[in-house]
């Protein structure tokens, strides 16, 4: 099994490089695994991260782009809820990367 | 505008054939699949409500899974018309929707 | 508007428990997958599938993933009509007050938040199915 290695120890993920077990995330983990995915964590980041783990405590989902779009915007306003932005963040899908970093399995409907 | 309804599980093992009776309107078909074919064998205790639904429903058996189980054509419960794929087909064609009780 | 008439009416007919067989989730993630599509979704919950609805469900000692609070998550996406036969509570000794809470946010009232789930009886959904494009069954 490949893993992340974080501080000397080694975090398992699948061939998709998705956490294999959630409980295993920590802060530092997101940081490896946002340098493997070359994105440098800035707070913008951070905030998608850490919605996206809110959300999935709350519902045990990853929510889907256009979700994910609306739910920021009724939290922090149309300038942080656009899908722009949001893909100027996260470059390859903010539902699917974002959710790399933040430890969740990939989202529902995201191929 | 009316329902195909398909059940395929037995009716002396669970209730889907009960529930599509309780929820099937005046003018929808019915046909039995799989083990769902079991309830068309005259005789069994499900057979009053088959004959009771006749009167608002067209009923149908699918021919091969009948025949599978060793159901032969003067045991199937008379209105029970016998269909092969092609009549499946033919039904699911015919209807605006088709609705499985699994 | 032409958009409102390509729409299709989906509906969702539940009837397992649980757990005890795949169909409730999978069931869930064919919903959650079908509301990208935008379409009028609604969900029913018949027979035992009324007990997806439990409220207070704990998976977590049966080794599975526990997938109750995703039903929360369905007004998010716009799957706001969660019917549940009275009969069908009934005969398994529940009623509506058993069920978790499951709302939706009314964005043309402020977000208001309103419940989600419809109790109705066998007659009323068998009209409700005979009114429906596309059914699925889990």
């Amino acid at each position: 099994m490949a893993g992340y290695d974080v501080n000397g120890a080694t975090v398992e993920h699948d061939e998709e490089g998705y956490l294999t077990d959630i409980g295993q995330w920590t802060k530092d983990v997101a940081d490896v695994i946002a340098k493997a995915e070359n994105i440098d964590m800035t707070d913008e980041h951070w905030e998608v991260v850490n919605f996206l783990r809110d959300y999935y405590d709350e519902y045990q989902i990853a929510p889907a782009v256009r979700i994910l779009v609306k739910e920021m915007t009724k939290k922090y306003g149309k300038e942080k809820g656009d899908q722009k932005a949001l893909y100027a963040l996260f470059p390859y899908g903010p539902a699917k990367q974002a959710c790399k970093i933040a430890g969740l399995p990939k989202p529902t409907g995201c191929i | 505008m009316s329902t195909l309804h398909t059940v395929n599980k037995s009716a002396y093992e669970r209730n889907a054939l009960k529930s599509c009776l309780d929820h099937a309107l005046p003018g929808d078909a019915i046909l039995l699949i799989e083990d769902g074919v079991l309830a068309a064998r005259k005789g069994g205790s499900i057979a009053p409500a088959l004959t009771a639904a006749k009167a608002s429903c067209k009923i149908y058996a699918l021919g091969p899974d009948l025949a599978a189980r060793g159901i032969v054509a003067g045991q199937v419960l008379e209105g029970i018309e016998t269909v092969d794929y092609a009549g499946f087909v033919d039904l699911a064609a015919g209807a605006s929707r088709v609705c499985a009780w699994l | 508007m032409s958009d409102e008439q390509a729409k299709k009416k989906f509906f969702y007919l539940n009837r397992k428990a649980p757990y005890g067989t795949i169909y409730a989730l999978e069931s869930l993630e064919v919903v959650l997958i079908g509301a990208a599509f935008e379409q009028d979704v609604s969900l029913a919950f018949v027979d035992d599938g009324v007990f997806q609805l439990m409220d207070n469900q704990d998976a977590a000692g049966t080794g599975m993933k526990g997938f109750s609070k995703i039903y929360r998550a369905l007004g998010d996406y716009e799957v706001r009509k969660l019917y549940v036969e009275k009969e069908s509570l009934e005969t398994r000794g529940l009623s509506i007050e058993d069920l978790m809470p499951i709302t939706y946010e009314d964005e043309n009232e402020d977000y208001a938040e309103k419940p989600s789930i419809i109790l109705v009886g066998k007659s009323e959904l068998a009209k409700i199915i005979a009114d429906q494009d596309v059914v699925m069954s889990f």
